[in-house]
């Protein structure tokens, strides 16, 4: 096991708290908004870092290419779908939560 | 390569907690994000995957995974979540 395995391997291992952070904002938080912000953000950290990780571990550098295109297009995806349900809620009139 | 296995074990689980909001969820666009939730967490573990059992083509199930994703919110949203129609009423009657 290389030093570079080893640092792919921590950064995976890295990754496991940003998805942890992601699901209990999306169960947590009080209205829509906010689970898009956990949702949309934690997420796609904890992906950049297991990508970061499997470009560690992989030996080729096209597909280290590939995973960083990957990660582009889920941000890419996030980004636009994030949009899309935050203008929509608002057009529904759904307030944003206040601090009672 | 075995333990290269353990971080997608761990995201599974937060994913598949995450699913919790399915049934929690007041509106229907919460249901889709967690939906959404497990199509990055899906994306992770198939990433992982790849690299711990020498598969190279799960990345490319991986790129299929993250455009259909986009692909179902996208469509989600314009299709069904529509609000000149009725706003406020179905929300619960879209279980």
């Amino acid at each position: 096991m290389s030093l570079t395995d080893l640092f792919g391997s921590f950064l995976l291992l890295l990754a496991i708290p940003f998805f942890w952070g992601g699901s209990l904002g999306l169960l947590r938080f009080p209205d829509i908004y906010t689970r898009l912000h956990a949702l949309t953000k934690a997420d796609n950290l904890g992906l950049g870092l297991v990508v970061a990780g499997s470009i560690l571990i992989s030996k080729e550098w096209t597909v280290g290419v590939k995973l960083i295109l990957i990660w582009l297009a889920v941000l890419t995806a996030s980004t636009i779908s994030c949009y899309l349900i935050a203008n929509a809620a608002r057009k529904r009139k759904i307030n944003p939560w206040k601090i009672p | 390569m075995n333990y290269y296995l353990w971080p997608a074990l761990f995201i599974l689980i937060s994913v598949v907690v995450g699913l919790v909001r399915i049934l929690r969820g007041p509106t229907a666009a919460d249901r889709m994000m967690a939906a959404q939730l497990f199509g990055t967490g899906g994306v992770a573990i198939l990433l992982i995957l790849a690299q711990a059992m020498q598969m190279p083509s799960l990345v490319d199930v991986a790129l299929i995974y993250a455009l259909l994703a986009a692909i179902t919110m996208v469509v989600f949203v314009r299709c069904q979540w529509r609000s000149h129609e009725n706003t406020g009423e179905m929300e619960d009657e879209s279980h």
